[in-house]
C-alpha cells in the first residue's frame, strides 16, 4: 500500500515533527521503500502464534516501597532550556 | 604501550613499568595525533581523564587493583557520565551534561579504569556506517574512504587505529558486531539482560544491549567480565551469577558442535566471504570441532520485522525529546505546539526522523495488527528456530556482513540498501541471544569477520571459542597502516 501527502501530513502531526512541504515528496519515496520491505511479512501465516515483546520470559520485579534516592530536583531543572526554582517554562498554554 | 593487550597492560601497570598518567596521555597523545582524520573521539576532558590515571595510580600503589585499574577505556557517548557531554550523536543532546553515572560507567569507575573520552556513533545509534552522526562521519583506519561500520562506528574505529586499547559499544541490530568485523576487531554482544541499560540512550528497549568491543576475545572477556552485572534500575537485568569469562577461555572445544545455517551458506552469500568462512570452519575441524547444518528457516524475515520493532519502539523512546525538559529546543516558536514541531524538526537528523516516522505509521490506529502485532508472532518463529537450533549444536557460526566496508557516501541514498548490512547480525537481536564478531582475514585488503551465535548467557563458551580460534590464526592482531 502506497503512502500519500495526506498520511506524511498525519505522520507529520503524531510524531510531533514539521516537514517542509518541499521535502515531503523525498521522504514520501524513502518511506514507501521501507514499508514495502517490511510488507514482505504479510505473505507469513502467523496464526496462533503467540506474539513475543520481549527476549526473555520474565515478570516485572517489585521492591519495597522506599525512597532510594534523594531530591535531584536543581540538577534537574538546571537542564531545562527555560526553567525558574520550580519548574520547566513552556510557552503559554492556557489563556 | 600502543599494541598491547588488556592483560599486558594490566601487568605493566602492576608492574610498575608505567603508571595510568603515563599511559593516559600516550592514548591522548594519540588520539591527539590520530582523531583529526578519523573523527572516533568527539568528546574528550583531559583533565578529568587524568584524575581519574591519577586516583588509579594511588590505587595500584596500595595494591588494590583489579583488571581494568588504570587502563584507558574509551566510552560510546551513548553512555551517561556524570559531568561529561553526553550526545548520543545528536544535535538534540548537544547541550547535554549528563547528571548521573550509566551503570556501564558506574562499573567502569569502580574498578578504577580511567575514561579517555567520548565516541563517535549514528545519531541515536540509529545507522550501520556511522555516517549519521551530527558530529561528522567517522573514517575507517583501514582505509579512510571507507566507512567503519556503525553505530558505533566511533568505538571500532578508536581501537583498530590504536587510539584506545579497547571501548565500550551497544548492538540494537549489529551496531557492535559489524562495525568489528569492518574494522578488524572482536566484538560482542551479550545476551539482552546481561548488561544494565540504566543510563544507556535508549534507541528499542527490547533490542538494545551493551557489550565491548576489542582487540581479542581475551580482552573482550576482560571488559564483559566489569561490564555483566545486575542492576535493580533495569527492570531488565537479569538476576545470576556471573561466570569468570577468563577462566574458561582455555576450555578443551574437541568433540563440540557447531550448527551452519543452510539460509546463510547459500547462494546469496557473498562468495569472497565465504571462502574465508569455509578456512574458518577448516581451522575449528583441525581442533576437532565437529560442524552440522541446520536451519533458521524464518531468518530472512528479521530485516522486516526488525523495521517493525526498532522503529516503533524507537518512535516512543524519542518522544522524550521535546525541548522542555532537557536538549536542545528551537529558537522561534509561537505557541507550544509549534515549539515540539520545530524543536524536533531542527534537532534531529533525516535517518531519525524517518524511523520515528516509520515508527509512528506501524504503530497508529488502523494499522496495529498489521504490522506490530504482526511483526512480534514471526519475531516469535524466529526465536524458536534457534532454540530449535541449539539442541543439535553448541554454537552458530554466521557472517558477520554481507562483506567488508564499503565506501563512505555510496549507501546513504538508499536506506533500504543500507538497512541490508545487518541481514546476519538482526535475528540474534530479536531472539535475545548472545554472539561475537571475531577477525577471520582480508578481502581486497580491508578485514572481515565471521560471526558465533550462543544459546541464552553463554557468553563464556562464546569466549572460549573464539579464543581457541585467535590462538591459531593472527588476523586479530594485524593492525591498519593508514594509523600506525
Amino acid at each position: 500500500m502506497a503512502l500519500t501527502d495526506k498520511d506524511i501530513k498525519k505522520l507529520s502531526h503524531l510524531a510531533k515533527i514539521n516537514i517542509d512541504s518541499k521535502d515531503e515528496e523525498i521522504i514520501l519515496s524513502k518511506l514507501d521503500g521501507i514499508i514495502k520491505l517490511i510488507d514482505s511479512m504479510q505473505k507469513v501465516n502467523t496464526d496462533n502464534i503467540d506474539p513475543m515483546s520481549h527476549a526473555l520470559d520474565i515478570t516485572q520485579p517489585l521492591r519495597e516501597d522506599v525512597v532510594t534516592e534523594k531530591n535531584q530536583k536543581n540538577d534537574f531543572l538546571e537542564l531545562g532550556p527555560e526553567s525558574n526554582d520550580d519548574y520547566f517554562i513552556v510557552p503559554r498554554v492556557v489563556e | 604501550m600502543k599494541n598491547l593487550s588488556l592483560k599486558e597492560l594490566n601487568l605493566g601497570l602492576s608492574s610498575k613499568k608505567f603508571s595510568s598518567e603515563e599511559l593516559t596521555r600516550f592514548f591522548l597523545n594519540e588520539i591527539k595525533t590520530f582523531n583529526p582524520k578519523i573523527n572516533a573521539f568527539i568528546t574528550l576532558d583531559e583533565e578529568k581523564s587524568l584524575q581519574q590515571a591519577r586516583d588509579a595510580d594511588k590505587r595500584i600503589s596500595q595494591d588494590n587493583m583489579n583488571e581494568l585499574t588504570g587502563i584507558p577505556i574509551a566510552q560510546k557517548d551513548i553512555f551517561c557520565a556524570k559531568g561529561w557531554k553526553t550526545t548520543c550523536g545528536s544535535k538534540m543532546l548537544d547541550n547535554f551534561y549528563s547528571p548521573y553515572d550509566s551503570k556501564v560507567i558506574e562499573l567502569f569507575n569502580q574498578s578504577g579504569a580511567v575514561n579517555l573520552g567520548k565516541t563517535n556513533m549514528d545519531e541515536f545509534a540509529m545507522g550501520s556506517s556511522n555516517e549519521t552522526s551530527y558530529y561528522g562521519k567517522v573514517r575507517n583506519p583501514w582505509n579512510l574512504d571507507y566507512v567503519p561500520g556503525g553505530s558505533s562506528g566511533g568505538s571500532a574505529a578508536a581501537v583498530a587505529s590504536g587510539m584506545a586499547p579497547a571501548a565500550t559499544a551497544t548492538d540494537t541490530g549489529g551496531s557492535i558486531r559489524q562495525p568489528a568485523s569492518l574494522c578488524g576487531l572482536t566484538g560482542l554482544k551479550p545476551t539482552y539482560g546481561l548488561v544494565s541499560r540504566f543510563g544507556m540512550i535508549a534507541f528499542a528497549s527490547s533490542l538494545d544491549q551493551a557489550g565491548p568491543i576489542a582487540k581479542s576475545a581475551e580482552d573482550c572477556a576482560l571488559m564483559l567480565k566489569v561490564m555483566a552485572a545486575h542492576d535493580t534500575r533495569d527492570s531488565t537485568s537479569i538476576k545470576q551469577n556471573i561466570p569468570d569469562y577468563l577462566k574458561s577461555l582455555d576450555n578443551p572445544i574437541k568433540g563440540k558442535t557447531i550448527g551452519l545455517p543452510k539460509e546463510f551458506f547459500n547462494d546469496d552469500l557473498n562468495q569472497e566471504v565465504k571462502i574465508v568462512l569455509e578456512q574458518v570452519i577448516d581451522s575449528y575441524q583441525k581442533m576437532g570441532v565437529n560442524f552440522k547444518e541446520i536451519s533458521l528457516s524464518n531468518s530472512h524475515l528479521s530485516i522486516p520485522v526488525y523495521y517493525v520493532i526498532a522503529p516503533a519502539e524507537a518512535s516512543s523512546n524519542l518522544s522524550r525529546y521535546d525541548g522542555v525538559k532537557f536538549g536542545y529546543r528551537a529558537k522561534e516558536f509561537k505557541d507550544l505546539e509549534e515549539m515540539y514541531l520545530k524543536t524536533r524538526e531542527q534537532g534531529f537528523g533525516e535517518e531519525v526522523k524517518r524511523r520515528i516516522l516509520v515508527g509512528t505509521y506501524v504503530l497508529s490506529a488502523g494499522y496495529y495488527d498489521a504490522y506490530y502485532l504482526k511483526a512480534q508472532k514471526i519475531r516469535r518463529l524466529i526465536a524458536d528456530d534457534f532454540k530449535n537450533a541449539f539442541k543439535e549444536c553448541d554454537l552458530i557460526l554466521a557472517p558477520s556482513c554481507p562483506s567488508t566496508a564499503f565506501k563512505i557516501g555510496d549507501k546513504t541514498e538508499d536506506p533500504v540498501s543500507m538497512y541490508m548490512q545487518d541481514m546476519y547480525t538482526i535475528s540474534t537481536n530479536l531472539a535475545g541471544l548472545p554472539a561475537i564478531s571475531s577477525p577471520a582475514g582480508f578481502i581486497n585488503k580491508m578485514p572481515v569477520g565471521f560471526q558465533l551465535i550462543g544459546n541464552y548467557f553463554d557468553e563464556a563458551t562464546i569466549l572460549n571459542f573464539t579464543h581457541q580460534y585467535q590462538r591459531i590464526t593472527d588476523w586479530h592482531q594485524k593492525t591498519p597502516e593508514a594509523a600506525v
